[in-house]
């Protein structure tokens, strides 16, 4: 029991905060078409968009079973450690000053202005607010998609593992939306994709080297050493860049 | 139409959004490979040079974009 949480755990706290942070980003514009343009349209685009992301999970996870573990793994590690060394870069620059922080508050105004400059809403059928809760579901829900199949890939266990912190994150926000009605604004969203990237780029690393059939020292337990390891270079690296923004040659240019 | 292009467009940039970064991020899994296969690197310290290698390509480029543009 305790070797399949040491394998599942982790899974499931990366699939889980990294969701949480997708559906924050898309609560925010479905909230904003839901006040402006109205809640059926608002709703009608998202559960259209979740249908979609559900024939993408049916359709692509059983082909993913028919390539060999190891070819998976190596694809799958590769796309991870794209994925989250660009998200770690930004959150290292956000953390260090150099680019702003988001602001969901922020966004949300902007899009509520957005629509309202829009137009008139329709009476039934309200295609701008359709698309637009289209759009943003799928462009975050295929993020998750994504993050679930990537932390899953080391079996069926870990996939499911992935698949209750990624559901976990959706019930949450959801919870949040509905209870506040407006934008969560409260999460620390570059903190947690600060502890996000660090975690992605460790398991990115981890399935690129099981893919190649490296022995990693410790085995399952180096996992553990990565996120130490990615973490200690995240912090230098804010350190280096706050500097060099600092640095009086940056502010000469500024 | 253009909500499946945007969306492909997303899709895309979910992965890359500056392409020496991810261009570096394939190519130093890829020289482990071959370094592995070819000049027989050791399996012991192969792992240990794949995430070496990663965490300087981070740290590089975040410093590089903290770098102030030359007007």
């Amino acid at each position: 029991m305790t070797s399949v949480w040491a394998h599942a755990g982790p899974s499931m706290l990366a699939a889980f905060l990294a969701s949480l942070v997708e559906f924050v980003e898309a609560l925010t514009v479905v909230l904003a078409v839901g006040t402006v343009r109205g809640w059926r349209g608002a709703l009608t685009g998202t559960g259209l968009a979740l249908v979609t992301l559900l024939l993408l999970v049916v359709v692509l996870g059983p082909a993913l079973t028919r390539i060999p573990l190891d070819m998976v793994q190596l694809g799958v590690g590769l796309l991870l450690l794209l994925f989250g060394m660009r998200w770690l870069r930004k959150a290292i620059l956000r953390a260090a000053g150099v680019i702003p922080l988001h602001d969901e508050d922020a966004i949300y105004a902007r899009e509520t202005r957005g629509f309202r400059d829009g137009g008139g809403r329709a009476a039934a059928w309200d295609p701008v607010a359709v698309g637009a809760a289209y759009k943003i579901t799928m462009v975050e829900g295929i993020e998750v998609v994504f993050i679930v199949i990537a932390v899953g890939a080391g079996g069926h266990t870990m996939l499911v593992a992935a698949g209750i912190g990624a559901v976990a994150a959706l019930a949450v926000v959801v919870f949040l939306g509905i209870l506040l009605r407006r934008p969560v604004a409260m999460i620390p969203e570059n903190a947690l994709k600060f502890g996000v990237g660090v975690l992605l780029c460790a398991f990115g690393t981890f399935w690129i080297g099981e893919g190649m059939q490296l022995a990693w020292p410790g085995q399952d337990l180096a996992l553990a050493g990565l996120v130490v390891g990615y973490l200690a270079g995240a912090f230098a690296a804010v350190a280096l860049c706050a500097n060099r923004a600092a640095s009086p040659m940056t502010r000469s240019t500024q | 139409m253009s909500n499946v292009l945007t969306v492909l467009h997303e899709l895309w940039h979910l992965f890359v959004d500056d392409g020496a970064f991810a261009a570096a991020i394939v190519i130093w899994p890829a020289l482990i490979w071959f370094a592995r296969a070819q000049i027989g690197l050791s399996g012991g310290w192969a792992p240990v040079v794949l995430f070496a290698g990663l965490i300087c390509i981070l740290v590089a480029s975040a410093v590089a974009g903290a770098r102030p543009a030359r007007s």
